[in-house]
């Protein structure tokens, strides 16, 4: 008798908890503010200032979804997550969006049980050597002593290279990206490897950076994106379109300078359906029809976006490459809003 | 008459000691030059100093306070000339003139950092009558009693009331305590007097508090615990953990020494199992295990269950420190208690633990330093302490690529408490010494 009375309240416990985790955008609405993981802190991604202000190209796409869902760019819970912590917090509901430069594989997708909604960053495995080491190609790094972070994929990525070509390496086990830098300029590697991103950012941190050279080779993919908790779908498609967005807008030629202008109505139908001014896509989303609106105007559209944390003019210095628009070469290639 | 040709009849002026046996002179004579062995270990000892020096100052002493980035600080030096082959030479401290209010506060909002400030200051307060009983009146212990509710309610804010009701738990145990002990019998009266506030704070503070603060609202400014960080993080949860982890450790080494079987057990598996497993497992229990096993929307503060792992944990090593103690004692002195015809809390409290813990002192006081300086290993778990947000600096495309600054400042006021509490514990020897000379 007690058993089953035990066994029924923890029935209905269950089926609250589930109730409660079946819709996220009711909850996001409810609480007014967006919960958002980002990392402890990555260079051009995500970074307090002195201010304790978050901002970053991950950041942006937080701000983005707020934007979209509340109406304010600015109603974000920024919380710090860890390598080790984030996936968790976006299981246990602690966040609702995980925007942590992610790579975006088969397992976290379906072993892990999320979603993730799209991609913001096409990145990849490299390699930086000093330039005096006179060597041009990934190839040519027969006998090289390589500073690693161990535990990661990068690790297994730089095995898997070395072995195929069929050439031999010694590496340097390191903790975090400062601690590589400073080995990286102390001599004790010849090779640095990670994300070509952070490569960028770690090299621009240099007193001559001319002296370095990032190599051609990319020995991975590294798709970043956000993503979501498996199996609630009208969120998951909230974040997904806040992204799509962002990348069409640009596009469209969309951007924050010019949204107030072309919210008034224009010739092409695809924007007057992005801002709201025809259609009820907003609608459909179950948001106001200026949710778009609200997304570019955070932050500006996705080119503004990559620009201003983490492009050409940026210390980081980023070229566009892989994140160009499908119609520059590159893969951003977002479906038709209609 | 007498055949002495002199006599002196007043005592002459001492004379000063020789030049070459007094002052600097003389000390250095007797201390670094006293053999031909020690001259070379002098000199040795001194030439490997400078060299040191000579490397270190002129980075210390960099003119880069003003520095707004790391290039910055750079031009500054390039135009300071202090250039070496490998670049410029020198401290950027312009990183620490941006970043110190967030090394020390975190995101705790600024116009609110006298919150922490007098809850710093309040501390010292409180621990004055605990800490220096010669010097400060002991009725102040009454404050240092109220002073953790005092702490918790300007820390966090939010209403008055919810410190008052958790205060007013502990009055209703001692209430039932009292009454019980005489009405049903010291054991019934101990387990009342646990269980009634337990009770009290789990289903009746929440609707007590709420019903007071909406009859006399009385509000601080609510500040989640998401924005604690940096030193204030640190601190809060070093002396949390070093405050209630030595009654709990006294607890628990007294239970481990106990003939009752049940307790005995209880405390040597808890003793053994928190000893046996790293603190870094118990904050990742802390911060992803809770987290999957209640139920979604719960919000269990993560520094309050991050400051009962810590605690947990520094209670664990108190107890065993203090079971060192208490081993120390010679057995006679618990049969002088018990001759005297006191009962066994009495026992504990006027022979055996005052003359336990002075024993314990350097101990006790090594688990403390322990404790703080594991504090930083929360960063670890996300949570922003001066480790952690050094790596957030870091991540500011000004300050990328700084490294020494901030790991030397974070050091140098780590340095400054463990220190003082090191010399407070030799300070607190010397107080308590008995021994006969």
């Amino acid at each position: 008798m007690k058993k089953s009375v035990f066994l029924g309240a923890l029935t209905v416990a269950g089926l609250a908890a589930g109730a409660a985790a079946a819709g996220t955008l009711d909850d996001v609405k409810a609480r007014g503010k967006l919960n958002c993981g980002v990392t402890t802190g990555l260079v051009g991604f995500a970074a307090p200032d002195a201010n304790g202000t978050w901002d970053g190209f991950d950041v942006g796409i937080c701000r983005a979804v707020a934007a979209a869902v509340l109406g304010d760019p600015t109603a974000v819970e920024f919380v710090p997550t860890t390598g080790k912590t984030r996936f968790t917090a976006l299981a246990s509901g602690e966040i609702d969006v995980l925007a942590r430069n992610t790579t975006w594989t088969f397992s976290r997708d379906v072993d892990l049980k999320f979603d993730f909604v799209g991609v913001n960053y096409y990145d990849g495995q490299g390699f930086m050597v000093p330039k005096a080491l006179g060597v041009s190609s990934a190839k040519d790094l027969d006998g090289a002593t390589v500073c690693i972070q161990t535990g990661t994929t990068t690790e297994l990525n730089l095995a898997d290279f070395f072995r195929s070509n069929n050439i031999s390496y010694e590496p340097v086990p390191i903790e975090t990206n400062a601690e590589a830098q400073q080995q990286y300029l102390a001599g004790a590697c010849d090779v640095y490897t990670t994300d070509a991103s952070g490569l960028a950012a770690t090299r621009a941190t240099f007193e001559d950076p001319a002296a370095h050279i990032v190599l051609p080779e990319i020995i991975s993919k590294e798709p970043l994106g956000p993503l979501v908790r498996h199996g609630d779908n009208e969120w998951g498609d909230v974040v997904r379109w806040a992204l799509n967005a962002l990348i069409a807008a640009e596009e469209l030629g969309i951007t924050s300078a010019n949204i107030a202008e072309l919210s008034a109505g224009t010739n092409n139908p695809e924007i007057n359906r992005i801002l709201g001014t025809e259609g009820t896509l907003g609608e459909m989303l179950g948001l106001s029809p200026d949710w778009a609106k609200n997304a570019i105007m955070a932050g500006g559209n996705y080119g503004e976006l990559f620009e201003k944390n983490i492009g050409a003019s940026t210390p980081i210095g980023l070229s566009r490459g892989l994140n160009a628009q499908w119609t520059d070469g590159g893969l951003l290639y977002t479906p038709p809003f209609r | 008459m007498s055949d002495i040709a002199f006599v002196r009849t007043e005592i002459l002026p001492q004379k000063a000691p020789p030049v070459a046996a007094t002052g600097f002179i003389g000390w250095a004579r007797e201390n670094l030059f006293s053999g031909w062995f020690n001259s070379i270990l002098t000199v040795l000892s001194l030439a490997v100093i400078f060299s040191v020096l000579s490397s270190i100052l002129p980075w210390v002493f960099s003119p880069t306070w003003n520095g707004t980035s790391l290039a910055n600080c750079r031009e500054i030096l390039t135009a300071a000339g202090s250039v070496g082959e490998h670049g410029t030479t020198g401290a950027c401290w312009g990183v620490i003139r941006e970043r110190w209010l967030q090394l020390m506060f975190g995101f705790y909002p600024s116009e609110l950092y006298w919150r922490p400030i007098l809850t710093f200051v309040m501390l010292f307060v409180a621990l004055g009558p605990i800490l220096f009983t010669d010097f400060v009146p002991s009725k102040l212990i009454w404050f240092s009693g109220l002073f953790p509710f005092i702490a918790a309610w300007l820390l966090w804010g939010g209403s008055i009331w919810n410190p008052l009701v958790a205060l007013a738990g502990f009055a209703i145990g001692f209430g039932v305590f009292r009454y019980a002990s005489t009405a049903l019998g010291a054991l019934a009266a101990i387990i009342l007097a646990a269980l009634v506030p337990i009770l009290w704070w789990v289903f009746l503070a929440g609707p007590v508090a709420s019903g007071l603060s909406s009859v006399i609202p009385l509000e601080l400014e609510t500040v989640q615990s998401r924005n604690f960080g940096g030193f204030m993080l640190s601190i809060t949860i070093g002396v949390t953990a070093i405050i209630c982890s030595l009654p709990l450790g006294i607890i628990l080494a007294l239970g481990r020494q106990s003939d009752l079987l049940i307790v005995k057990s209880l405390c040597v598996g808890f003793i053994e199992f928190i000893r046996g497993v790293p603190l870094i497992t118990l904050l990742f229990v802390a911060s992803t295990l809770l987290n999957i096993f209640m139920p979604p929307g719960t919000n269990f503060d993560i520094i309050l269950r991050v400051l009962i792992m810590v605690t947990l944990f520094a209670a664990a090593y108190m107890a065993e420190v203090i079971r060192g103690g208490l081993a120390a004692l010679p057995k006679g002195q618990y049969e002088g208690a018990d001759s005297l015809g006191l009962d066994y809390w009495q026992a504990q409290r006027l022979v055996i633990m005052p003359q336990a813990l002075k024993i314990s002192i350097p101990g006790i006081v090594s688990t403390f330093i322990g404790v703080f300086k594991d504090t930083t290993l929360v960063s670890i778990i996300a949570l922003l302490d001066p480790l952690g947000l050094s790596n957030a600096i870091r991540a500011d495309a000004n300050w990328n690529g700084i490294v020494w600054e901030l790991y030397g400042f974070i050091a140098l006021l780590f340095f400054v408490f463990c220190f003082s509490m090191s010399r407070y514990s030799m300070y607190l020897e010397r107080k308590l010494t008995t021994d006969h000379h």
